[in-house]
């Protein structure tokens, strides 16, 4: 075996930045979380790369989820855009970006969503986008509402987009929630509020941008999206 | 780990939930490498819940090097190059059927410098509010005694990282998330 090539690795999160996978408020985790702690690894190559999965995943409709089928979907036209930046501020270009959200009434276009709210024959719901050389991405979507679940008595899930991201390696590999700004059900969400630090926690929601709004079409909402950066120095393995 | 100052902070994981496939299902997600490729095998298994239910809800993502241990991508130190494989993509995707079924189409990738062939693995599902990460390993692999991953890994759960034969051109890697036998998760 040729020797290992020196690696710089990604820096760990910050305590309080994720949620941790035991937390009994969300009733599904007492089955799925691990009971044994994992196992720490140092990143080589195979943490160090990843899927670079660019343009050639894209359909012409996949950034506009209005235009999907023949008609529109009914409910509040909105653009969601933003960055994606590592946490040393540099842009993440080219990366694919993935989107799934219920459609204006709360519900989702899905077998196992059942609640009795309308679906709507024009939303899917499902959109991808690749961000530009300087990390941008932008969606046309409608407002999704929000939706109750059966985690506790009266559990409603604030309105929120599911977001899922590949950054340029292994290890910045994300998924998470994008939320609407001074939502109500924020407090009795225990999804949201799994994230230990409120300040993280405030990162997951999106902020209104006039600025950014289209005129007579649609509002308009930034959500920057921040993944890990890199640490400075290669790390050499041990060897004889 | 503390932040320093000018430090970005991260945007924080949450779970991917129950209706996933509307936006992660990929017709093609399967296919690390296009049906018909020479060497294909199939990798797959159930994934299980602490009380050994399968997960019907979940999703399985890999990451590997081709047959030649070579990356497209510019960290691999012989640069970012497309395999000489055909059709290799190195990724690939499956969500859990109705009896927590997933599988992949792959080939056995090379061995790394200083490590043995194996496929990194994130699983993501309702109830997980961050993907687990493990790897899979190969069977009859003589570079695992020396692998420095699986060294780290206490002896009588590193088994939860090798993949089982399972007939001509097929693996088997159950996934245990809770409990007995619990799979060796990888804070990466
Ligand atoms: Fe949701």
């Amino acid at each position: 075996m040729t020797l290992p090539h020196p690696v710089a690795g990604y820096r760990p999160a910050p305590d309080g930045a994720h949620p941790p996978l035991d937390f009994p408020e969300y009733r599904s985790t007492g089955l799925r979380a691990p009971a044994q702690a994992p196992i720490v690894v140092r990143h080589r190559l195979t943490e160090v790369t990843g899927p670079l999965l660019a343009g050639e995943r894209l359909g012409p409709s996949d950034h506009d989820l209005t235009t999907q089928h023949a008609g529109e979907p009914l409910g509040q036209r909105i653009v969601v855009f933003g960055r994606v930046l590592d946490s040393d501020g540099r842009a993440v270009p080219d990366t694919l970006v993935e989107i799934w959200q219920a459609n204006a009434a709360g519900r989702y276009a899905h077998a196992r969503d059942n609640w009795p709210a309308p679906l709507d024959p024009n939303f899917t719901g499902g959109g991808r986008v690749v961000t530009d050389a300087t990390g941008n991405y932008s969606f046309t979507t409608i407002k999704p509402g929000a939706y109750p679940w059966g985690n506790h008595h009266n559990a409603w899930r604030p309105a929120h987009i599911h977001f899922s991201l590949f950054g340029r390696a292994f290890t910045q590999r994300l998924v998470t929630q994008m939320y609407f700004p001074d939502d109500p059900l924020f407090a009795q969400d225990p999804i949201f509020n799994s994230v230990p630090d409120p300040k993280a926690r405030q990162r997951m929601v999106a902020a209104f941008d006039l600025e950014a709004t289209r005129p007579e079409w649609a509002l308009a909402f930034r959500f920057d999206i921040v993944l890990r950066g890199r640490e400075q120095t290669p790390f050499e393995e041990p060897h004889e | 780990m503390s932040e320093s100052a000018g430090r970005l902070g991260l945007t924080p994981s949450q779970t991917v939930g129950p209706f996933l496939s509307i936006g992660l299902d990929w017709a093609d997600g399967p296919d690390v490498v296009p049906a018909g490729t020479p060497g294909e095998i199939r990798i797959g298994g159930v994934l299980y819940d602490g009380a050994g239910e399968p997960v019907t809800d979940g999703l399985i993502e890999t990451w590997q090097a081709d047959p030649d241990g070579h990356f497209d991508h510019p960290e691999d130190p012989r640069g970012a190059a497309a395999s000489s494989l055909p059709g290799f993509r190195g990724f690939g995707r499956a969500a859990t059927d109705g009896e927590g079924r997933w599988e992949i189409r792959t080939v056995k990738p090379g061995a790394l410098p200083g490590e043995a062939p194996h496929i990194d693995v994130s699983v993501f599902a309702r109830g997980l509010l961050d993907r687990v990460v493990t790897r899979i390993y190969f069977p009859d692999e003589a570079a695992n005694v020396t692998d420095p991953l699986l060294a780290e890994v206490p002896a009588d759960r590193a088994a939860t990282l090798v993949a089982r034969p399972d007939g001509p051109g097929r693996l088997r890697f159950d996934i245990r998330l809770q409990g007995d036998g619990e799979t060796v998760f990888l804070a990466v």
